[in-house]
């Protein structure tokens, strides 16, 4: 066996140095789930979905540099067990309500409830109250559907430079802001064409009056699984 | 201001009846009658609970999200909620004119919505009491025995609600909660394959729509004297109306005539609503009473739906539902027909008109049209109407600089019939209970005549003969005399 390779469910997967596991995989074409990562924006590793076992040992996919030898497991029954509990939870703290939602069919929240079999939400409801902020012209920010993944923060901060997005608060009360006075969004210099725009994964920051236009049947996981999407993406 | 039976006098001297469907589709209705020792109707009230949280809960949310999040209100016809709403937003976005292949697309998914609506109202939850009778046995009033007694009859309602869903799916993605209809037009259009998918089978549906207005009249007539007789009473009506006077179920001017057929107010555009309709509120009950302005809480109540629509119109604009129009209105020499069960009939008449734009809409190319949506120039309040299967139905927003709904306003035909079914249960009460002892079948005939107007009130496993009843009959002092009850699985007990 080489040095530059790893374990995943019995398949050998190369990597190059300084990769992830996730990097790795997903360069392999192995699908490990995930929410918070996104191949062009440095590893954050929080909401854990990745979750894999390394030699026995439990480590997020996203940040654990690939090593010479490891033995993962990711496609397990138990791991994707955790990880639709994870889904369930992110649902039953927000406010995500998949019919009337413009990101449904497009949402990689509701794509990875689909593709782990999350069949109800399992948990209590949190039923949060959050204000929607419409105050940008041509951008709506409604936190009801937020999973603080930071991906608008990273994209804000790292690739439009702007920083419109930070995190606040701890725990459970651990939620994004805005970075202007009035703390509107509205009154920051976010554009409609920043990375931060486009960037979310579910339906919490989105292009106004698009809602809805792409029929059903033509959306992103229509058709498709999110591991299905998300490996093609690979390719 | 109080009607005949609608308040006793001293109703604390009375046993109480009520009529309770435990599970239900929209709202929650009950009916609540009190009877004397000598089982004398004192007072006969439909108490209706609207769902109102909505208009609550759409505050805030960008107005785009209106036409998808409303369909959530009815389990019956979401479809209405859906264009009801797109048509106000229309007005938000400044799309005055929706383009050909929008317009058309949206009418073939209402009357989509009408076929499937009206199918469903008729065969599974109105056939069974129409073809057995209203005092028959309680496990043959379903849509099952229906299949067993007149196999061919249940078998064309099950196509034809079947063939209204299709419509609505390739329509707007999905057969219930799509997502069509969005601001300014639509988000698809129809394929040839899709279309030719549908012209397969249109012919039949023309023909057994057909077919279905025969039967409805049938049974309307073989005892006319007991059906036009039943629950009985005169009103005011009102419906959409096209500008030539065409019945026009997706667009128009709102048209009202009184009891005796003369206009109230005609081609009035409906954004003004508010000046000529007003909601009167009772204390006995959740749900507004609207009346028309002009003519205030006493004599400005009125009837929507069908039956309004069908007196309404000048003519209906497709050969064979116009061809049953002019039947109908012989029945009435010359004046309005008033009786509730008369509704099923004109019903059956608007399902064939549903059929026939349907199938003139799949010859039109224009359905398959890529110009889809339109805009203008942004407005802060829109308002939309449709005729809804059940009857006029009003969707009223209003939104911020920031797209944001600050204000929902709906009337839906339920509210706007809330009267008519008072009135319709106390002539029933009336006529059939008043003197006797107070039995299931008895009780039927209350529920028939909400049927007549309403599906939605009546519960949706009633078309499996199930619908979960409570009646209980109690003395002054609330203790309970007698009780009869049907559980969900359609048996009957009694007994206190
Ligand atoms: S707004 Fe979207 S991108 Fe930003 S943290 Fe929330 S879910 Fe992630
Ligand atoms: S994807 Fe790895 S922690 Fe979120």
């Amino acid at each position: 066996m080489s040095d530059n390779t790893i374990n995943i469910d019995g398949q050998t997967v190369p990597f190059l140095p300084g990769q992830t596991i996730m990097e790795a995989a997903m360069a392999a074409e192995v699908y490990i789930p995930h929410l918070c990562h996104n191949p062009e924006f440095t590893p954050h590793g929080s909401c854990k979905l990745c979750t894999v076992s390394v030699n026995g040992r439990s480590a997020a996919a996203c940040t654990m540099p690939a090593a010479a030898g490891q033995q993962i497991l990711n496609n397990t029954e138990e791991l994707n067990a955790n990880r639709r509990a994870l889904v369930q939870m992110l649902f039953v703290e927000g406010n995500h309500f998949c019919p009337f939602c413009e990101k449904s069919g497009n949402c990689q929240l509701q794509a990875l409830g689909y593709y782990l079999g999350m069949m109800d939400p399992h948990y209590n409801h949190f039923y949060p109250a959050r204000a929607v902020d419409g105050s940008h012209p041509d951008v709506l920010l409604d936190l009801n559907r937020c999973i603080m993944c930071e991906l608008c923060v990273r994209a804000s901060r790292d690739v439009d430079g702007k920083n419109v997005f930070g995190l606040t608060g701890r725990g459970i009360h651990t939620h994004i802001t805005v970075n202007s006075p009035s703390g509107r969004l509205g009154d920051t210099n976010l554009a409609v064409s920043d990375k931060a725009a486009e960037v979310c994964p579910v339906g919490a920051i989105i292009k106004k009056r698009h809602g809805f236009a792409v029929p059903i049947g033509e959306r992103l996981y229509d058709h498709k699984t999110i591991r299905e999407v998300q490996t093609e993406a690979h390719k | 201001m109080s009607f005949e039976l609608e308040t006793a006098k001293e109703p604390e001297k009375l046993k109480r009846v009520v009529i309770e469907p435990v599970s239900r589709v929209e709202g929650h209705g009950k009916v609540t009658i009190l009877l004397d020792d000598e089982n004398r109707v004192h007072q006969v009230r439909l108490h209706i609970v609207e769902f109102r949280g909505f208009e609550r809960f759409i505050q805030g949310r960008p107005y785009w999200e209106a036409p998808v999040m409303v369909q959530r209100l009815c389990g019956i016809c979401p479809v209405s909620h859906h264009l009801a709403a797109a048509k106000a937003i229309d007005v938000l976005v400044g799309a005055k004119h929706l383009t050909p292949a929008a317009e058309k697309l949206r009418r073939l998914m209402h009357y989509g919505q009408i076929l499937q609506s009206h199918a469903l109202h008729f065969f599974h939850l109105a056939s069974p009491d129409l073809l057995f009778g209203f005092d028959s046995d309680i496990a043959k009033r379903n849509i099952v025995a229906v299949a067993a007694a007149y196999p061919e009859i249940a078998k064309q309602g099950v196509l034809l609600r079947k063939f209204g869903q299709e419509v609505i799916r390739l329509t707007a993605g999905k057969r219930v909660h799509g997502t069509g209809a969005i601001p300014g037009g639509m988000n698809k259009n129809l394929s040839k394959e899709e279309r030719a998918e549908l012209l397969k089978d249109i012919y039949h549906m023309v023909a057994w729509s057909r077919d279905a207005v025969h039967l409805a009249k049938k049974l309307y007539v073989e005892d006319l004297e007991r059906n036009s007789q039943f629950g009985y009473f005169r009103s005011s009506t009102m419906g959409l109306i096209r500008a030539d006077g065409a019945l026009d179920l997706y667009h128009g001017g709102l048209r009202a005539k009184d009891a005796m057929g003369q206009p109230i107010f005609d081609h009035v555009d409906y954004s003004g609503y508010n000046d000529v309709i007003n909601e009167e509120v009772k204390s006995w009950s959740y749900m507004k009473f609207p009346f028309f302005t002009a003519k205030g809480t006493e004599e400005g109540w009125y009837k929507v739906g069908p039956l309004a629509r069908v007196n309404n119109c000048d003519f209906i604009p497709t050969p064979l539902a116009e061809a049953e129009r002019h039947d109908f209105v012989a029945y009435g020499s010359g004046f309005p027909i008033h009786s509730p069960l008369a509704y099923h009939w004109a019903r059956m008449i608007e399902m064939l008109h549903a059929a026939e734009v349907i199938k003139d809409l799949l010859h039109d190319d224009d359905i398959s049209g890529s110009d889809l949506v339109t805009q203008g120039e942004r407005a802060l309040e829109g308002v939309g109407v449709i005729e809804a299967p059940r009857g006029t139905l009003f969707h009223h927003y209003r939104v911020d600089e920031n797209d944001q709904i600050t204000m929902a306003n709906l009337i839906v035909s339920t509210t706007s019939n809330n009267h008519a079914m008072n009135e319709a249960v106390r002539q029933v009460a009336k006529q059939y209970l008043d003197g006797h002892t107070v039995t299931e079948p008895l009780l039927n005939h209350i529920e028939v005549v909400i049927r007549a107007f309403d599906p939605c009130l009546s519960c949706a496993t009633h078309a499996l003969g199930k619908m979960p009843l409570m009646v209980e009959i109690l003395d002054a002092e609330g203790g309970a005399l007698d009780r009869v009850y049907k559980d969900g699985s359609g048996d009957v007990g009694c007994g206190a």
